[in-house]
Formats: C-alpha cells, structure tokens, sequence
C-alpha cells in the first residue's frame, strides 16, 4: 500500500507526519524543509493535524517543534488536545516543545506607518534555536490580517516569512481559514508553493463527511483524490482507500465453511483463504447463521476474527448461536472473537470504512464477517456503496483477510442479484433462500459461484438444528426439487414403490423356480421313457441276433445233414452263373 | 439640585482629567530588530514627539529585541518597530516607523479625537 506512491523521494526529502494514512497517500509526509500549507473550514481539523505533526516528529523521530498559536492560548491548547494523550505540558517541559501564543488584540493596536513582521520572525526564530526545532507550525496565520489592517504589507511579509523559515531548513505547517471560492481567505496559497492541503468537513444527508485532498505537491507523486479521514480519541486517521491495487498474493490454501457437507460441496476443502464470500438471502433464510459457523470453525482453528453486526448486539448475536449450539462466547472469552456494532446510520458510508479500516488495522483478524452490508444502502446511494465496499475488499485481500458478507435480499428482488451489485467482485457466492410450497417454508442453499474451485451445482436443503446448519439432500426427481414434507412424502412414495417392485420380482422368481422344477421333472420322466425304449429295443435286437444265430446253426446242421460239399456246391454254382451271362 | 450638582461633579471629574493629561506621565517603550532603516526613523520620530509634547515628564526606552528575543514574547511583539505605551492608561500599541504623526499622537492621546 505505501508504495503506491513510489519514491520520487530520492529528488524530495519528506519529513513524516506520523498520521496513518497520511503518509501513505502523500508518499511519505511534508517536504521537509519546506512550508506547507494546510486550509480548510472552521472545525475541520487543521490545528489537530497539525499539532499530531508536532506531537508525533517529538515522539517518533526525535525532532522537537514549535507551534506558533495565533488562535487559542496554550492552556487551551493543552486541555483541548490531551483527550488524544497528546501531553503538551511534559514535552513542554522536556523541552521538545515550545506553545508560543501570539496574541494580537486589534482594539489596542493602532498602525503608524509601515512596519515589518520582524518581531514575529526574531520570537520564532528564538523558539527554533531554543529546542532545536525541525517542526514549525504557525495556526492560523490570517488572524494577522484581522489585526493589522495592511494587507499589502502584510502580503509582502508573509512572502518573506515563508522564504525565510525554508532558510530555517524547518518543516512547517501554515493553517488558513477557507475563504470564499478561494483556498484560504486572504490567499496564503499564493506564497506556499509546494505542497497544500485541503481538509474539509461537510455534511450530507445529515451526515458528517471529513475528506482529506493534497491539492498540490510540488515535485513528488501523490494521491490526488479526496479521502476520508478520521478523528477519533487516538487522532486523525486517513483512510487511504483508493491506494489499493489488485496485484495482493493469493493464497492456495483452503478453509473450511465450519459445515462439513458444504465443505464438501465445495470441492471437499471449503473455500480459499483471502478470498472474499458472499451469502445472500431473504430474511430468515439461516444467513447469520452460516456466518457464526464460519466464525466458529475460524476460532476452532485459532484464527482472530472480527465480527462487524449492523443490526444485532454481540450478546443477542452470541445468545441466538448459542440456541443452535454454536457457542460464540468461548471465542469472544479466549480473544479470538470481536464485535463491533455500529447503527449504519450513525456515520457516513465513508467514515464507516474509515471506522472498518481503523478496527481492521487495530485488530489484525484473519477472518471479517460483514452481517449485513446492504445496510450501507440505508445511508447512501447503490454505486457509493459500491464504490466503497470494492475498496474495503480490496484492503481486505491485500491484507490476506478472509471475509464473508451477508447481503439481504428483499422479497420481490431478483434472488441473484446481490443487494449492492457486487457480486462481480465477490470470490465465492452462496444463496440460501427459502422455498414456499405445500404449505411450509424450507431452506435451501446452493453455490452460485466459487473461483478457482469445481464446486456442485446441487441445491441442498439445509435444516437449523439444535446442533447447527445440517444439509440434506433435496429430492432431485421428475417431481422437481422436492424439499421438506414434500420431499419426505415422496421419499416414502417412492419406496413403497420399490417394496411393490421387490414383492413383485420376488414372486416372479419363485414362479420360475416353480417352472424349472416342473420342466425338470418333465425330462427326467422323459428320459426314463427314453430308457424304456432303449431297452426295449435291445431287446428286440438281441432276440434278432439270437434268431439268426439259430438259423445259421440251422442251416451248417441241414448241410451237414445233406453231406454236401462245399466245393461241390461251389461248382455248380459257378457253372449256373456262366450259363446265364453267355445266353 | 441634585441633578444639577451631578453634572457638576462629572464636569469637574472631566475638567481634571483635562488637566492631568498635560501634567500625567508617560512610560513608552519602542521595540525594534535592530538597526533598520524603520527603527531608525521610529526612534527619531518618537524622540521628537517626546521632545514636543511631553518635555520633562516622559521616560523613553529603545529595545532590540533581536539582543533580548525572551521579551518578544512576553510583550507580544509580532511587528516591529513597536511602540507600546505603558503609562497612562490604556496600554496602547502602536506599529510602524511612526512616519503619520497624525496617528502617533492619537495613539497617544496627545491630540483631542475629533
């Protein structure tokens, strides 16, 4: 984040404000060395940034400073500023500060003739040699011209007062009163040159709004837009949300959504760490609640969180988990667990960033939860908060922060479209809605995206039980999506017709068997048929063989009989074959 | 009666007063950085107004303050030269090298406001 405004400061010195934020948005503080000048309305904070310049150059880098009181004596000065633990009196007393208050009463100050400031310079100039100074502040300088009537001369002087504290080698800050269409209202700005900053304080929608801008820095890069800032019982804070870029590290490394089976959902890990989730819903739909499961599973791992509620206080938030046996207290208990609560409508969108960034920075978490952020619509229009929320995830990435936000959806609004249109910039989106049929309301939940992850495209019905969120799994039929009693009735429709399915075949084997057993005893009786014949047949066969057995014995005993021999039966048969051929 | 001798009484407080301012004495004291070209002509001025209207009953005292800087700020000296005049009452500051007279002696009650 510093280095988005990069070191041109090798050409320029800059002399640190000490101010968080400031110093990243001017690239690093005042020129050193030189005047700047700081303008704005009455209450915007001038003599505050500057004392913090002062106070912080004391206790940060060692350079002792003098602040030149035009307005308010030191006693106030002190009073005022030690609600910030500013302590002007001890490091009055060590000597790194000096509280000079000009005071310059115009009833009892009467002009004759031309004159100089050289009284201012020779008081200044003996304060700077007095504790060394490095700081200079001179607030506000334009009651000189309310005092002494001269501008002409005065104009001249300041020009050379200005020359003569950059020959001082101080680094000052010159306070003006905004004027009139002008910077400053006598136009101071036309002798400080090099670096001028704007502050200024307005109000919109009855909201006060506090921007910082650096109107002009001469000879170094800076941010040139109007931030917000802070000032709060720790002192000014900027918020230097635009000097965010989007080349922050990403993490492989995954978490677990504090659901088992949404985990498992998602790829089986849960989602990645730094990344940004969203869960939108109607009202009622269990979004709190999948937010107090992460939280619980963050601590669970020891991970600082920081719950931001916009509508709940952290012990109705911590009474109503503890009724689905997510207990929240333990964490808050062991340090692991903060809330903030703040009534969107008590600051401006702006300022609650500015108020998220302080916490942020403060807190170091590792997992922010946001419930809900389309409240900041309630206080300014869809592309601020837009705007602003873009910013914020931004910070939150490059702070490898795991956020989740919660976005409500009102009824009649598109389901998949997220209360302030982010839904572009969020990394992984979760929908739960509730769906109305047969006379109940059911929650169901599914991933509408998830970067980088294969993710299922499964609604889940999910119940809040006493152990928590419990995920069911939606019937999925030709019926639809079937949820609740719906789902159970046709769970149970569904498996009496399987047990018909099952008597069914049951019956239809046994019928078979009964079938097999029959044809079985068909062949078997068939084949002792079969046997039957067979034997019968040998039978006939055997008598056949035994009757020409018989008649062949028959036959050699009739020959035998007859005494004939075999050759003459030879003879006479041959001779009756050759009679036969040759007639 | 009464009211008559009121007016009286006041007129007497006022014709008093009349007559102090020409005998009251007067504490001025001149601020300067040094030997300026406005100091110079500061001084010379003052010294000569002195000379003239307050003869024998003024004290008149040149301070540099770039030799005593801790008093710049004890008397809330932004400009120089300065004049301030202790005595008479009211303290009156004057700013300038004292060239317009007119406002000098005004300023230091020398000359009747008109």
């Amino acid at each position: 984040m510093t280095d988005q405004f990069p070191a041109t400061q090798r050409t320029l010195e800059k002399s640190p404000t000490g101010i968080s934020g400031f110093d990243e948005i001017s690239g690093g503080g005042l020129p050193k060395g030189r005047p700047s000048l700081i303008c704005g309305g009455a209450g915007c904070g001038k003599t505050l940034f500057s004392m913090e310049f002062l106070v912080n150059g004391i206790r940060q880098y060692d350079e002792p400073g003098v602040f030149m009181a035009f307005e308010e004596t030191r006693e106030d000065l002190t009073k005022n500023t030690s609600s910030l633990g500013f302590e002007l009196d001890a490091l009055v007393q060590q000597g790194k500060l000096i509280v000079d208050h000009v005071s310059i009463e115009r009833s009892e100050l009467e002009q004759a003739g031309d004159y100089d400031l050289d009284g201012l310079f020779v008081r200044l100039g003996y304060a700077i040699k007095k504790v060394g100074a490095k700081r200079v502040v001179l607030d506000t300088i334009e009651v000189l011209f309310n005092a002494l009537g001269d501008s002409q001369i005065l104009r001249a002087e300041l020009r050379r007062l200005f020359t003569w504290l950059k020959s001082q080698g101080v680094t000052a800050i010159i306070t003006g009163e905004r004027g009139d269409g002008t910077l400053t209202r006598y136009g101071v700005e036309e002798y400080v040159s090099d670096c001028v900053i704007l502050l200024d304080h307005r109000v919109e929608n009855q909201m006060s709004i506090r921007r910082v801008r650096i109107v002009k820095y001469r000879g170094s890069t800076h941010g040139t837009d109007e931030y917000p800032f802070l000032i709060d019982e720790t002192g000014f804070s900027v918020l230097p949300v635009t000097s965010v870029g989007l080349n922050y590290p990403v993490s492989a490394e995954r978490i677990s959504s504090g659901i088992p089976r949404l985990d498992a959902m998602l790829d089986g890990k849960g989602f990645y760490r730094a990344s940004t989730i969203m869960v939108s819903g109607t009202g009622g739909s269990g979004k709190s609640t999948l937010a107090a499961h992460f939280v619980d599973a963050a601590a669970g791992r020891g991970e600082k969180c920081l719950y931001f509620s916009f509508e709940e206080s952290p012990s109705q938030i911590i009474r109503n988990m503890s009724s689905i046996g997510i207990d929240l207290q333990q964490w808050v208990d062991a340090g692991l667990l903060q809330f903030r609560n703040v009534r969107p409508t008590m600051y401006s969108m702006e300022m609650h960033l500015a108020v998220l960034h302080k916490a942020i920075r403060e807190y170091n978490p590792q997992v922010v939860i946001m419930d809900p952020i389309t409240n900041f619509n309630n206080i300014s229009n869809t592309n601020e908060s837009r705007a602003l929320i873009t910013r914020l995830i931004d910070f939150l990435k490059s702070r490898g922060i795991t956020a989740l936000f919660t976005s409500l959806t009102s009824a009649g609004e598109a389901a998949e479209q997220s209360g302030i249109e982010i839904s572009s910039i969020v990394d992984a989106w979760l929908l739960v809605r509730n769906v109305e049929f047969n006379g109940e309301r059911n929650r169901v939940m599914y991933i509408l995206k998830a970067r980088g992850m294969a993710h299922s495209n499964q609604v889940c019905e999910f119940q809040i039980t006493n152990n928590g969120i419990q995920l069911v799994d939606a019937y999925l039929g030709s019926a639809g999506v079937l949820t609740g009693s719906a789902r159970l009735a046709q769970e149970a429709r569904e498996r009496d017709e399987e047990l018909a399915m099952q008597q069914r075949l049951e019956l239809q084997q046994l019928q078979l068997e009964r079938k097999r057993l029959s044809i079985e005893a068909q062949i078997a009786a068939l084949q002792s048929e079969l046997e039957v014949e067979r034997s019968e047949i040998q039978l006939l066969l055997d008598q056949d063989r035994r009757r020409r057995q018989s008649a062949e014995q028959f036959t050699n005993s009739m020959m035998a009989m007859r005494n004939m021999t075999i050759e003459g039966v030879n003879t006479t048969s041959s001779h009756e074959q050759t009679e036969g051929a040759s007639s | 009666m009464d009211d008559e001798s009121g007016c009286s009484d006041s007129k007497e407080q006022f014709e008093q007063a009349l007559q102090q301012q020409h005998t009251q004495r007067y504490v001025l004291k001149l601020y300067v950085t040094g030997q300026t070209i406005r100091s110079i002509a500061a001084i010379a001025a003052i010294r000569a107004v002195c000379e003239q209207h307050l003869q024998g009953r003024y004290e008149f005292q040149v301070i540099d303050i770039t030799r005593h800087p801790q008093l710049a700020e004890g008397e809330r000296i932004v400009a120089a030269p300065t004049l301030i005049k202790e005595l008479p009452l009211p303290l009156r500051r004057l700013v300038g090298d004292m060239s317009n007279e007119e406002k000098v002696l005004l300023g230091l009650d020398l000359m009747p406001k008109e």
